[in-house]
């Protein structure tokens, strides 16, 4: 599996982190490298897609979401389905993590796989695992992975990555082609 | 295809890029009691992932773990784990699966090797095989997030498939820059191999 570098973006207090070239018929899977994007308050990460031609980041989605965590006082601990992380044919921003929290050493790590955006006959898969701390009850190890579809047989040539609330005060997201 | 370059097209050649990702070291062990990372953890990459390829115990109901060294730390012990640990199984039998947590093998604030893959058997057809990713570990920002899959053959006699997901963090915000992969207890045979992703 040869993955190509194709875009870097390092995000410092922006609002959202947009791929708006690169995504193509290339390859046929693009993945998305989170590497410790860190909030300025804590809130939920996000991604969206925008069809060829479209005007804004708002497809239809239908995906799953499930969890599991730890706390660092080892008091909880557990996997079960995060129903806040779902859409059913919902055009929301997508879940990467939900409540990402903003302490001076906590952030985000992950990656997001879509596969064949450029593909007109069927629907664009997707699946994405992040890893980060979430600070509810003391600070806790969370893992998020969530899958689904984006319900359109358009081609998908832009990806846009916010925070539900707030700035991406620092991080970087990674996008690669795999031939 | 002559034998070599099938190997290297299959298998990765160590310093030889496969696009942007890039095999730094593959490391062959038989009857070895750890396989340590000691170099080639850096600044260069921000994402670190180390395959592992039928690691097949010494000694029966073994956990195959790992821990870091940080740069101001004398051996792989002084970084506390929080981490989680889920997994799916199933019976060749059929007559069990289930999907669940296990907190024996999770860490909280916790020092020791963290279990990427538990309770494994040593019959010789039985082994252990997945990928671990670690992010910019060399941050002196972030504390460090890791998560791995890894599937297994079961020590159980009935025959068992467990899927295994581990996630959580290295609390620690000084520089990563040695790992070391072992069983809990006994020796093991397999290769790990670790990429750097640019």
């Amino acid at each position: 599996m040869a993955m190509t570098l194709i875009q870097s973006q390092t995000a410092s207090s922006a609002s959202s982190v947009s791929f708006t070239s690169g995504i193509d018929s290339t390859y046929k899977l693009y993945i998305f490298k989170i590497i410790n994007i860190h909030p300025a308050s804590a809130a939920d990460f996000t991604w969206q897609a925008n069809a060829a031609g479209g005007s804004g980041f708002n497809e239809t989605i239908t995906s799953t979401a499930f969890r599991t965590y730890h706390t660092e006082g080892g008091t909880s601990a557990g996997p079960g389905y995060n129903a806040s992380g779902d859409q059913a044919q919902g055009t929301a921003y997508q879940w990467l993590g939900g409540s990402v929290n903003q302490d001076n050493d906590e952030s985000a790590s992950g990656e997001l796989f879509l596969f064949n955006p450029s593909n007109t006959t069927y629907v664009k898969h997707f699946y994405s695992t992040l890893s980060y701390v979430l600070d509810s009850g003391g600070p806790l190890a969370y893992r998020l992975d969530a899958a689904g579809y984006i319900n359109t047989t358009s081609a998908i040539d832009e990806i846009d990555f916010k925070m539900s609330s707030g700035n991406i005060d620092d991080g970087t997201i990674k996008l690669y082609g795999v031939g | 295809m002559p034998l070599g370059a099938f190997k290297a097209a299959l298998m990765g050649t160590a310093g030889v890029s496969t696009g942007d990702v890039v095999l730094l070291t593959s490391t062959t062990g038989s009857g070895v009691s750890e396989i340590d990372f000691s170099s080639k953890i850096t600044s260069t990459y921000a994402e670190y992932i180390f395959r592992f390829y039928n690691l097949g115990p010494a000694t029966d109901e073994v956990n195959f773990t790992f821990q870091v060294n940080a740069t101001d730390g004398a051996d792989y012990n002084d970084s506390a784990i929080t981490s989680t640990f889920f997994r799916a199984f199933n019976y060749e039998d059929a007559s069990n699966a289930a999907l669940g947590y296990e907190a024996a093998s999770d860490q909280a604030q916790g020092t020791a090797f963290q279990i990427l893959s538990a309770a494994l058997g040593n019959a010789a057809d039985k082994s252990t095989a997945g990928e671990l990713h670690l992010f910019n570990p060399s941050s002196t920002t972030y504390i460090k997030h890791f998560y791995s899959r890894m599937n297994e053959y079961h020590v159980s006699e009935a025959g068992v498939t467990r899927d295994q997901f581990v996630a959580g963090y290295i609390n620690d915000t000084t520089a990563i820059d040695d790992i070391r992969f072992k069983m809990s207890s006994g020796n093991f045979d397999g290769t790990i191999k670790m990429w750097g992703v640019k």
